[in-house]
């Protein structure tokens, strides 16, 4: 037996195992996807990059074994802008969480979009804040109690692939944790994508937004989404909200191509200035 | 090492001081640049904007100061020498990010060219009032270097000395200008690039086995790797052991805090430089920085016309403070002055330093204009008696 190893085990920091992650919670899931998608696209780890944010889903970047940061806050997208357009060889992917990304982080978003700046944005959405222990998020959704709306919430929720198709992102899918192969398959099909592609997953958090809204333990929430769950490719972003027991609409939604970034500035410099444009050289300093 | 000829615009030039930090910030290396607008520091990267396609780089506008100062971390990581520049609203929104490049030990320069404050302030016009808060204003314990110009020649030279500090040092540089030095215009002499001396960064020679992110040996600067290297190394702004992974035990963050700070502290006589004129049988020192010393260097000659004995310290290094020149001054003269634009900042740092043993007579400016070179006289002549 000796000899069986984990496929995944070589994306894995293993001298920083166990993992804070809670029983049932859902990002190791997320992980494990997320390291068959590299196993299936064969993306060269050595330019790969990983940046997260703040939150549990923003300690992804400490246990994968890739060249990983850690940034603040709400601001793993600009990081990883600056990252990207200094060394536009690098691949690289924000992993982090719905308040992370789409709270406090909101406005690098949409402008990340507007921009389709090329990067690979996971969002593990457990629909609360829960390293903090179970605030209302931007996508907690109608009437669920957490810690801050202790009678419940009202206010609107985000559904976050309506907002980032209307920013301008490139590729926006949403599974959950019970859909492995399609998550993995879409992170395969997002390295494949050159701009600004945004691959939500709904996740539990038994501890804190489960627990607190009687809806079971992690088992429990697998069997909600896979009753509950109905692929729709293509459905229109506008059709696909959440709510707290009703249907999730899973699938790819977006898989459009227009220019990124780094192409559209080439195009325009190039246009301006002609054979003055200097085009980027390595950026390496040493 | 020597500058890179396609960023150094050697001659003679007429320019005013955010144009000469931007020319400085090209022969320093600089390859990237993120900001957002705001007054009066633009110019800087709106030259930069103009230039840095025909020099071989990338400036973006980000949406706000907390993108733009996150972003240049992300640029310095993919390997470039990286800075972005700003005034007071933008200067506090960029505080969290001068604690994370102090915590993850990123290279980079912040500017700030200074307006009066607090808040929205006086948009278009000086203060020098931002001082403690480039030393102080993000949360926690740490060091950075900060520099003040006082002229457009200035702005050149030492936007390059900004720039190798954070290098050789790993540490966040504030680059603090003022409103009236950053749109000054003056003659600006730009040498040839083989007489510009550049720091390159202090990159692993290791192995990929062998390397530790966060380990020194003796200098308490790290070497760096570069995302895409092959190092798969991880970078957080957690209190974090020497492989650089998350270790938040009050024995790790005694370790690293300590280092952080005394990486800087132990270096501080070499990085404090000053300009210090007559100050040997001066009964009174004036101490002042930016474009105040510009207003005190004429309050002093007319002292000097009335046959008093003053002397001139004018800060070019304001952080780490040289503390050690100030003691040595207080030990031989009967008082210091100190004239800024702001209600007593760095005139705090002299009384510290000063320890009693020389008077300090602040000359205080709420900032919108400078000094009457008469009202830093005056406090001379009170100082004198």
């Amino acid at each position: 037996m000796s000899d069986l190893v984990n496929p995944v085990e070589q994306f894995l920091r293993s001298d920083r195992m166990p993992h804070i992650w809670c029983p049932g919670c859902g990002i190791g899931t997320t992980v494990n996807c997320f390291a068959q998608a590299l196993i299936e696209s064969k993306v060269d780890l050595e330019s790969l990059a990983v940046v997260s944010g703040i939150g549990c889903t923003g300690r992804v970047a400490g246990y994968v074994k890739l060249d990983s940061f850690h940034t603040t806050h709400g601001r793993a997208i600009p990081f990883a802008t600056g990252l990207k357009l200094a060394n536009p060889k690098l691949n690289v992917v924000v992993y982090s969480g719905d308040g992370d990304l789409s709270a406090i982080g909101g406005n690098h978003l949409i402008h990340a979009a507007r921009r389709n700046i090329d990067l690979k944005v996971i969002c593990v959405n457990n629909l609360i804040y829960a390293m903090t222990g179970g605030q209302t998020a931007p996508t907690t959704p109608d009437h669920a109690i957490t810690s801050t709306n202790p009678y419940g919430v009202f206010e609107p929720s985000f559904n976050l692939p309506h907002l980032v198709e209307a920013a301008g992102a490139v590729y926006v899918a949403r599974w959950t944790t019970f859909h492995v192969r399609q998550l993995a398959r879409s992170i395969s099909e997002a390295f494949k994508k050159k701009g600004f592609s945004f691959i939500e997953v709904i996740s539990p958090c038994p501890t804190l937004y489960q627990r607190r809204n009687k809806l079971g333990d992690g088992l429990d929430t697998m069997k909600y989404y896979k009753e509950k769950s109905k692929t729709r490719h293509g459905a229109p972003t506008s059709e696909v909200g959440l709510t707290m027991t009703g249907e999730i609409i899973v699938g790819k939604f977006v898989d459009r191509d227009r220019p990124d970034y780094q192409t559209m500035m080439r195009g325009q410099m190039t246009e301006s200035l002609g054979d003055k444009f200097a085009e980027q050289a390595e950026m390496v300093c040493s | 090492m020597k500058a890179d000829p396609r960023g150094v615009l050697t001659g003679t030039h007429f320019m005013d001081g955010d144009h000469a930090c931007c020319e400085g910030a090209l022969a320093a290396g600089a390859r990237f640049a993120a900001g957002y607008p705001i007054t009066p520091s633009t110019e800087v990267v709106e030259r930069f904007a103009s230039r840095i396609p025909t020099v071989g780089g990338t400036f973006i506008q980000m949406e706000d100061e907390l993108a733009a100062s996150i972003t240049l971390q992300g640029a310095v990581w993919g390997g470039a020498k990286a800075f972005t520049v700003t005034s007071g609203p933008g200067f506090s929104l960029m505080m969290e990010h001068i604690g994370y490049a102090a915590m993850t030990e990123t290279p980079c320069v912040f500017v700030d060219v200074q307006r009066g404050g607090p808040s929205t302030g006086l948009p278009t016009l000086p203060a020098q009032a931002d001082m403690m808060q480039a030393r102080w204003g993000s949360h926690g314990d740490y060091e950075i270097i900060a520099l003040c110009p006082n002229s457009p020649q200035e702005c050149f030279d030492l936007t390059i000395k900004a720039f190798n500090l954070a290098e050789e040092f790993r540490v966040p540089v504030m680059f603090m200008m003022d409103e009236v030095v950053g749109h000054m215009t003056e003659k600006v002499v730009i040498p040839p690039a083989d007489q510009i001396e550049v720091v390159p960064r202090k990159h692993t020679h290791k192995s990929v086995s062998e390397y530790l992110p966060y380990g020194t040996n003796g200098d308490m600067v790290p070497e760096i790797a570069h995302a895409g290297e092959g190092y798969k190394f991880h970078v957080t702004g957690l209190t974090h052991d020497e492989r650089g992974y998350p270790n938040m035990t009050p024995q790790v963050q005694d370790k690293l805090v300590r280092r952080l700070q005394n990486k800087i502290r132990s270096a501080a006589d070499r990085i404090a430089l000053f300009e210090e004129e007559q100050t040997e049988g001066a009964d009174v020192v004036v101490v002042s920085y930016g474009i105040t010393s510009r207003v005190a260097q004429r309050a002093i000659g007319l002292a000097r016309e009335r046959g008093l004995r003053i002397g001139k310290l004018r800060l070019i290094t304001a952080w780490p403070f040289p503390e050690k020149k100030i003691a040595e001054l207080a030990a031989c003269v009967k008082a210091f002055v100190v004239p800024e634009l702001n209600l007593g900042q760095m005139v705090r740092e002299v009384e510290r330093a000063a320890a009693g043993k020389a008077r300090t007579f602040a000359v205080s400016h709420a900032g919108g204009g400078v000094h009457k070179p008469e009202e830093i006289l005056k406090v001379i002549v009170e100082a004198s008696r």
